[in-house]
């Protein structure tokens, strides 16, 4: 299987998610540039955390009208693995890929703390390894990190079993301890908290390694 | 001709940098403040040769799509001279 990491200018966790896909689940990966408008052969994509275009006007926004956006509107359209942390799920929320914002955090802080959240539903290709209820331990590191969409949102999302993972420690004010949501059609994901790292020992928890192996999984089976 | 947009979260979505800044201002002693709600705002100039109706037409969609997130935020637009 082959990963993509898109790199915007300011990502910081894209050598972190190369690594995670790369040494620890021992699968191809490469770069790939915001201003690319392909994505090549890749099966999966994943938008790294950092501060994409230095988060100006929003987190998020600015990446969103990069070119190779447009690439991954289309991969996603097709079907294909899209898989969004920190940023990169502030940039997939921006883009319309999926619902709702992630504003300030409710206590105004940057929290870079580790934290429990517990699987919301296996029924997709980023959880399928995991048990639904089952407790993970991650890392979150951001200060604009509060899912927030209104009521109607929220309802459809857990209806249609969209929420992938809630916070066990809400440590941000998220609305229903939202911290990941999947696309209707199930094949983009966003999360807050960092399953890239958390994927060794050394780490302190390889917890999100499970993410990893579900993707795999899922390519694997196509 | 110059305009000016002005950006701020959407009464129902929780300000906790304007709440900070309403309990400075009571901690201050201005117990007549009863609630801030912070926003921005962007000061755009438009070029020369360009007409106040198409102005306003760019500004709409340019606060909608790119200056506002229409989620959490709303806008209000002002032409100026």
């Amino acid at each position: 299987m082959k990963f993509g990491v898109i790199v915007f200018p300011g990502s910081n966790c894209d050598h972190d998610a190369f690594y995670a896909a790369s040494q620890n689940l021992g699968q191809q990966a490469e770069y790939i540039w915001h201003d690319s408008a392909t994505l090549g052969d890749v099966d999966a994509v994943i938008l790294p955390g950092g501060f994409s275009y230095g988060d100006y006007l929003r987190c998020g926004a600015i990446a969103k009208f990069s070119p190779v956006m447009n690439a991954v509107r289309g991969f996603a359209r097709e079907g294909g693995l899209v898989l969004g942390v920190c940023n990169g799920f502030q940039i997939l929320v921006e883009a319309g890929l999926l619902p709702g914002a992630l504003i300030r955090n409710r206590g105004l802080k940057f929290i870079c703390r580790e934290l429990r959240l517990r699987v919301g539903t296996s029924r997709s290709p980023f959880t399928s390894a995991a048990v639904k209820g089952q407790a993970l331990r991650m890392p979150i590191a951001h200060g604009e990190g509060r899912y927030f969409a209104d009521e109607r949102t929220l309802d459809e999302l857990e209806a249609e079993d969209r929420v992938a993972f809630r916070y066990i420690d809400n440590a941000n004010g998220s609305l229903r301890d939202i911290a990941g949501i999947l696309s209707r059609e199930r094949n983009v994901m966003g999360m807050m908290p960092h399953p890239e790292r958390a994927t060794e020992p050394l780490m302190g928890s390889s917890d999100g390694l499970v993410v990893f192996r579900s993707m795999l999984e899922a390519a694997v089976r196509a | 001709m110059k305009a000016r947009v002005f950006v701020s979260l959407k009464s129902t979505v929780l300000d906790p940098q304007g709440q900070t800044v309403r309990s400075a201002l009571q901690g201050l002693g201005y117990a007549g403040i009863a609630e801030v709600r912070q926003g921005k705002f962007f000061d755009i100039s438009i070029a020369a040769g360009v007409t106040r109706e198409q102005a306003r037409k760019d500004l709409e969609t340019i606060a909608q799509e790119v200056l506002a997130n229409p989620v959490i935020e709303e806008y209000q637009i002002e032409v100026l001279d």
